[in-house]
């Protein structure tokens, strides 16, 4: 009995999911051009927060590198967009990023707390700096011009990079390597003593996630046409997923998702309405998210459930 | 040679005494409250500019200003943290989910401030002209308001300096910044006096925006390269370290000076490199225990 009412609650999940795929997947077909675009950047900023989430999530690491990532990607396809087809340019930019993860997370994953969170600040701000010293006196140019792609391509790459990380993210949280991440965030040198190659651990997770930021950064170009080291190498890029999964709430796969969407369809309802005041609005709700909602969106909505279920009489 | 030399040292000392001075009020805030307040450059910014606004509209000397605009920023980041940041760190599991949170909060207020300040004073570049006649010091020459700044730099440090090692409220800091729980238990009202350290340092940040204002033209986006800069100062002197903030103020000064001295774009880069060699090789900086 109580089997059978699990395997259908999963079922129906299931069922759901695939619905929401299926819509996804045919909404370029009836759906007005804008709303592709939208969707488009809603994916963006999705994919760049559960990829972060995946890492920081469970270790508590704040990581504030995600625009490192996410420019080695842009840069990746504007220097090999003209060279390689679409789909090699997505995967070779998010090796990109995977291996300068693997080389950073070597270097810096024994840094921890706050010192972490600076030093992937600074990463950022480095690169970007070196990276226009050599374009400004080596190149002699300051930006590069990125080929376009039209729109429904960047939807479905999109959409298909969304469909992995999510699967990704959720293998991840179910196996070893999800728990012995969970093991590092509550305490990190008792995971060390119970056998978990802590570094190893924090390294791959970390270079995983940096996967995926690099192909979404690579794709993402192709909308730009020009990009400059300054708007790939973006600090907001880095800010933006940190608050986003913080919004959504961490303690469930769906809360950055849900985050990140909300927080992308805002700024953009903002962006067109409040066109002024627009980032002062923004600033305000940050704010207020950060300090009234602790758990997040997915917390507050567990709240209210719990309250709305203690009320029922129970059955047993 | 020599001329070169002094050129060289004597710049890098000019910025080196701004970058000390915002830098002290990031570690006060950091090392204390234990906020990494990503808005601290704009703290400065809003200090740069009431004083352009009262010496363009009511013609108040500048360095008067240092009395206008720095209490106008203690009192605004005393609030923020009263209402703001007091509840988050109560409400919060843990040390370290607080730093996070209010560095991230942080984040929002940046661009609350920097968008007021937009709204009010607009996004052009602005500035005024104050002292700047050239000052010639053994062949280098120099504007003298950058040498006030940092004759005024070094008397605010020092005036900073003693109030922390000999008035009771800053005894009560020093406790707070070394264990918070036992200096309430003290008699120390800890709220308050976390709130006046984050008050401390918007009000450094303040009167680093003042002398800013002297020698530069300013912008009500200016503020996070500062910021940016205070992190670099802040960890080089070792994170929470007053007088290593201050000391560190003068050698990133010294370094882009020297730096810019040979190639001018990489500067910025220098600062990053050093940062990061730095944060690998000895996290807790060049005073660091």
């Amino acid at each position: 009995m109580d089997i059978g009412r699990v395997f259908s609650k999963r079922s129906f999940v299931l069922g759901l999911l695939l619905l929401l795929l299926i819509l996804l997947a045919t909404s370029p077909l009836y759906s007005p051009r804008y709303t592709v675009v939208l969707l488009s950047n809603i994916f963006m900023y999705v994919v760049i927060t559960v990829s972060w989430a995946i890492f920081s999530g469970p270790t508590g690491y704040i990581s504030l590198a995600p625009a490192a990532f996410f420019g080695a990607g842009i840069y990746t396809s504007a220097i090999l967009g003209k060279i390689f087809p679409l789909p090699a340019v997505i995967g070779i930019g998010g090796l990109a990023s995977f291996c300068l993860a693997l080389l950073v997370g070597a270097l810096t994953l024994r840094l921890r707390g706050i010192y972490f969170t600076i030093f992937t600040f600074g990463l950022v701000e480095l690169l970007r700096h070196l990276l226009l010293f050599w374009e400004c006196t080596v190149m002699g140019r300051r930006g590069r011009i990125v080929i376009i792609v039209d729109n429904t391509t960047v939807y479905y790459f999109m959409l298909i990079i969304f469909v992995v990380l999510m699967l990704t993210a959720y293998l991840i949280r179910r196996s070893k390597l999800g728990l012995a991440l969970q093991s590092i965030g509550e305490e990190e040198d008792a995971a060390a003593h119970t056998g978990v190659n802590v570094t190893m651990v924090k390294v791959i997770t970390f270079a995983i996630s940096a996967f995926f930021m690099g192909a979404t950064g690579s794709i993402m170009a192709t909308k730009w046409t020009y990009i400059d080291p300054y708007i790939a190498f973006n600090p907001l890029y880095s800010f933006m997923p940190v608050l986003m999964a913080i919004f959504g709430g961490m303690g469930h796969l769906c809360g950055p998702v849900i985050g990140a969407a909300i927080f992308t369809y805002l700024e953009e309802f903002l962006i067109t309405r409040f066109p002024y005041y627009y980032m002062l609005i923004f600033g305000i709700i940050l704010v207020i998210a950060i300090v009234y909602m602790p758990e997040g969106i997915v917390g507050l909505i567990g709240k209210l459930w719990n309250r709305t279920s203690a009320r029922k009489p129970s059955h047993t | 040679m020599i001329v070169t030399i002094l050129n060289i040292v004597i710049a890098g000392l000019l910025m080196g005494g701004i970058y000390a001075l915002i830098a002290v009020g990031f570690s006060l805030q950091y090392g204390v409250a234990r906020v990494l307040n990503v808005s601290h450059g704009e703290f400065m910014m809003l200090g740069a500019f009431i004083t352009w606004m009262f010496y363009t509209v009511f013609g108040v000397n500048p360095l008067v200003s240092l009395a206008i605009s720095g209490p106008i920023t203690l009192i605004i980041g005393f609030l923020l943290h009263r209402t703001l940041l007091t509840h988050l760190r109560i409400s919060s599991a843990s040390l370290g989910v607080f730093e996070g949170k209010s560095m991230l909060a942080s984040f929002g207020l940046l661009f609350i401030i920097q968008n007021i300040a937009i709204l009010i004073w607009g996004n052009a570049v602005k500035g005024y002209t104050y002292l700047d006649s050239s000052v010639n010091i053994g062949g280098a020459i120099f504007a003298a308001n950058r040498l006030v700044t940092l004759g005024f730099a070094l008397v605010i440090g020092l005036v900073f300096y003693l109030f922390l090692a000999r008035t009771r409220l800053g005894k009560a800091i020093r406790a707070a910044a070394q264990d918070p729980a036992a200096a309430g238990l003290m008699g120390v009202n800890i709220n308050q006096v976390l709130a006046i350290c984050f008050g401390f340092g918007a009000l450094m940040a303040g009167f680093g925006g003042v002398l800013i204002s002297m020698c530069f033209s300013i912008q009500p986006t200016m503020g996070f390269q500062f910021t940016v800069i205070a992190i670099i100062v802040v960890v080089l002197g070792g994170l929470g370290s007053i007088p290593g903030s201050f000391i560190g103020g003068f050698v990133l000064g010294l370094v882009g000076s020297i730096v810019s001295h040979w190639q001018p774009a990489l500067s910025l880069a220098a600062y990053y490199m050093l940062f990061i060699v730095l944060l690998i090789v000895k996290p807790t900086g060049i005073l660091g225990k």
